[in-house]
Formats: structure tokens, C-alpha cells, sequence
């Protein structure tokens, strides 16, 4: 991260400007965002870095899939069968339909894998992937954020994601009739008095599920997205003064420590994720 | 922390990276699986079933050397109980025959005794004759006193 302190010191920005311009992303419009909702605006850099980490995890376990033998697995072959093992038991523990399982395990790993793996793009040096963007654009303000989970927009997107699988199960399991009656009638009890409330309830309750699920991750990630920020600014402090030595040892072990405690973020995060995709979708198929 | 088309982009991504994993990734290895699971049921089931199958030879093979050695000690006793009844006969033949032998020797013994009896008497008879001859030359006639004579050699 001393290419950081170079920078710092090159162009001087402030610690401000320094969060500022790596917590904004690279658009289509070239600069920030104004409005908070913009929905002619595409974020660029979560798109493809979820993207890559989607088709590299999807890629891996494609290959081990085409060559997956009934016999001894091989090393590959047993890490991936490992999480698929697991998913599979948090599936089976929680949505109990089998028909519905062929689909819904599929999708939850899909979820803790691509998750886990967006997340990890932490790991990488803060500003390692920027840097090179900005040396490849010529552009030295060129805006880059790594972590697509670290961006509201994909993880609503795979909440919403969530949430439209749930309301397909919820048609698919109960009906439509069945649905509409359990929208009107629970939880309170089945009273034309009780039919507002209880709808009002249930928007509610879907609309929370939501946008909790989605926010959760973003949030833990964006946090830790941020305090790796501050601990490079501590470090990007050191240049030029004497005393500024105890900034780069402090950048050197808060590093570390935040990286190793932000691998258990990361892992936590993903299957977090995974477990509500699936206890929400086990919800889908309950009637009241 | 703006919203943005990047959130339809990415419920996109998601429908199509879920959709790729259940038709290409899920479907093998949860097939490899299963087939691994019932290969090792069934090793199993085969293991015990071995195991049964040795149980019962080991008791077929018990129970086999203990009718041959059964069978082995009457045959010995058998042969025994033979070879004593052997060597009873040789000696009731052996003796039979003995006695046989003996039995003939005794009787040629006793006919040469009375046929040695015979010519010594003959003998003695003709001694006596001529004996009594001698002392009687002069007072009996040999033709007159032939029928004494006769009578003295029939006793002899």
C-alpha cells in the first residue's frame, strides 16, 4: 500500500478527497452520481468484477463438474463437493421439498460462492486494481471500486433476486388463491377488519426481508471496505516525516490484524446470505 | 451508496449465474454423490455378506474334519478289530494244523510200534519155538506136537 503514500504525497489529497474518490464508482456517466435513485446510471466496476468473480467460480465448478467421478475425488474435486455438501445439508434442513431442492440448492450455491468470492476482492491491496486502472486509462483520477458487495446496488439486486424466487414459490406452492388468502389473513386471523392489516403486514414483512438481507452484506462490507481505507491513510501519513515511522509500523499490524479478522467477515457474510436465501425461500413454501 | 440500473444488471447476473449452476454444476457432482454413496453401501453390504459367507465355511470346514476324523477312528478301529480277528484265525488254523500233524505222527508212531510189536512177538514166538526146540529135540516130535507148538506161538 505504499503506492497509496506515493500518490498522497504526489498529488496531495486530503484524507477526505482520498476516501471520497475510492468509495466512488466507476460509471457510465464518468463522474459521481448525484441523485440518490438514477436509474439511467450503470456501475461499471461492480458489473464486471461480479461478473469475473461469477464466471471464476461458476468456471471452476463447471470443470470439476464435467469430471466429477463417482470414484476417489481428487483434491479439486473434494473442495468442491465439500461446500456442495454443505449447502446441501442447510438445504435439505430447511426447504423441505425435494422438487423444490433441484433448483433452490443450486441457487444458494451459487449465492455463497459468488458472494464469497465478491467479498474477497478485499483481499486484494486497496490500491492495487485503482492504480493500475488509472495507469492503464492515463487518467489519474479514474474511479475504481473492486468489491461489488460493497455496492448497494449488487446486493439489492441479489436480495431482490431472493425475493422474486420467494414470490414464485409462494404462487407455486399455495396458488394464487391460496397466496392471496394467506396475504389477507395472516397473521392476524381471517376478519374483513383484519384484511388492511394484515396485508399491510405482510408488505412489510417482504419489503423488510429485502432490504435487510441486502443491506446486511453491504453494510459489512462497505465497513470493512472503509476501515482498510483509514488504515492506508495511517500509513500514507508516514512519508516524509521522522515520526511518521510508528504510522507505518501501525499501518503494518492494523493491516493485518483487520485482514485476517476480515477473512472471517467475508466467509460469515457469504453464508449469512446463503442461510436467509434459503430460510426465506423455506418461508415461501410454509403455509399459515 | 447511490441506486442505480446496476441493480437490475446484477439480479440479471444472478438469475443467469443460478440458472448455469443448476443446469451444468449442481446436477453432476450431486450425481457423483450419490453414485459414491451406494458404491459404499453396497462395499459394505458385500463386506458383511463376506463375512457371513466365511463365517459359514469356517463352520462347514469344522464340521468337515470332525466327520473325517470320526470316520478315520472307525476305520482304524475297524482294521484293528480285523487284524486281530487275523491273527485269531492263524492261530486256531495254526493249531488245528499242529494238532493235524502231531495227530498223523502219533498214528504212523503207533502202527510202527504194532508193527515192531508184531515182528518182535513173531520173533520172540520163533525164538521160544526154536528155544523150546532145542531143550525138546529129543523127547517131542516137531510133527507131533505141532499143534502145541501153534498154540504156544499164538499166545506169545
Amino acid at each position: 500500500m505504499s503506492t497509496a503514500g506515493h500518490e498522497a504525497a504526489a498529488n496531495a489529497p486530503t484524507a477526505g478527497e482520498y476516501i471520497v474518490h475510492h468509495l466512488t464508482h466507476l460509471n457510465t456517466t464518468g463522474h459521481a452520481q448525484k441523485d440518490i435513485i438514477d436509474f439511467t446510471v450503470l456501475n461499471v466496476d461492480t458489473l464486471v468484477f461480479s461478473l469475473l468473480m461469477g464466471v471464476l467460480g461458476l468456471f471452476v465448478m463447471w470443470r470439476v463438474a464435467k469430471s466429477a467421478t463417482s470414484g476417489v475425488p481428487g483434491r479439486m474435486q473434494a473442495a468442491v463437493e465439500l461446500v456442495l455438501e454443505m449447502v446441501n445439508e442447510q438445504a435439505k434442513g430447511i426447504v423441505h421439498s425435494a422438487e423444490s431442492r433441484k433448483a433452490v440448492g443450486p441457487l444458494a450455491l451459487t449465492v455463497f460462492v459468488w458472494i464469497f468470492l465478491m467479498n474477497s476482492m478485499d483481499f486484494l491491496p486497496l490500491d492495487l486494481l485503482p492504480t493500475i486502472w488509472q495507469t492503464v486509462t492515463g487518467d489519474h483520477h479514474a474511479y475504481l471500486r473492486i468489491v461489488p458487495t460493497a455496492d448497494l446496488n449488487g446486493t439489492l439486486g441479489m436480495s431482490i433476486g431472493v425475493l422474486l424466487v420467494c414470490l414464485y414459490y409462494n404462487i407455486k406452492i399455495k396458488g394464487f388463491g391460496g397466496w392471496m388468502h394467506e396475504l389477507f389473513t395472516a397473521p392476524f386471523g381471517s376478519h374483513p377488519l383484519l384484511y388492511p392489516i394484515n396485508f399491510a403486514m405482510q408488505m412489510i414483512e417482504f419489503l423488510a426481508k429485502t432490504v435487510s438481507h441486502g443491506m446486511r452484506l453491504f453494510g459489512n462490507m462497505y465497513a470493512g471496505e472503509l476501515v482498510f481505507m483509514l488504515i492506508a491513510l495511517m500509513g500514507a501519513a508516514w512519508a516524509g516525516t521522522a515520526t511518521g515511522v510508528f504510522l507505518f509500523a501501525g499501518h503494518v499490524i492494523a493491516g493485518s490484524i483487520w485482514a485476517i479478522f476480515h477473512i472471517l467477515i467475508v466467509a460469515l457474510q457469504a453464508f449469512i446470505f446463503m442461510m436467509l436465501t434459503l430460510v426465506y425461500i423455506g418461508q415461501a413454501h410454509e403455509a399459515h | 451508496m447511490n441506486l442505480n440500473a446496476t441493480l437490475f444488471a446484477q439480479l440479471v447476473v444472478f438469475f443467469i449465474l443460478a440458472w448455469f449452476t443448476m443446469q451444468f454444476v449442481w446436477p453432476p457432482i450431486v450425481k457423483a454423490l450419490d453414485e459414491r454413496a451406494k458404491k459404499i453401501a453396497d462395499g459394505l453390504a458385500a463386506a458383511e455378506r463376506g463375512k457371513q459367507d466365511l463365517e459359514l465355511a469356517t463352520k462347514r470346514s469344522t464340521e468337515a474334519l470332525r466327520e473325517g476324523k470320526e470316520k478315520a477312528a472307525e476305520l482304524i478301529g475297524n482294521a484293528e478289530k480285523r487284524a486281530a480277528q487275523l491273527i485269531e484265525e492263524a492261530k486256531v488254523n495254526a493249531k488245528a494244523e499242529a494238532d493235524r500233524i502231531v495227530a498223523g505222527a502219533k498214528a504212523e508212531i503207533d502202527q510202527e510200534a504194532v508193527r515192531a510189536k508184531e515182528q518182535l512177538r513173531e520173533q520172540v514166538a520163533s525164538l521160544v519155538v526154536s528155544g523150546a526146540e532145542k531143550i525138546l529135540r529129543r523127547e517131542i516130535n516137531t510133527q507131533a506136537h505141532a499143534d502145541i507148538l501153534a498154540t504156544i506161538k499164538q499166545d506169545l
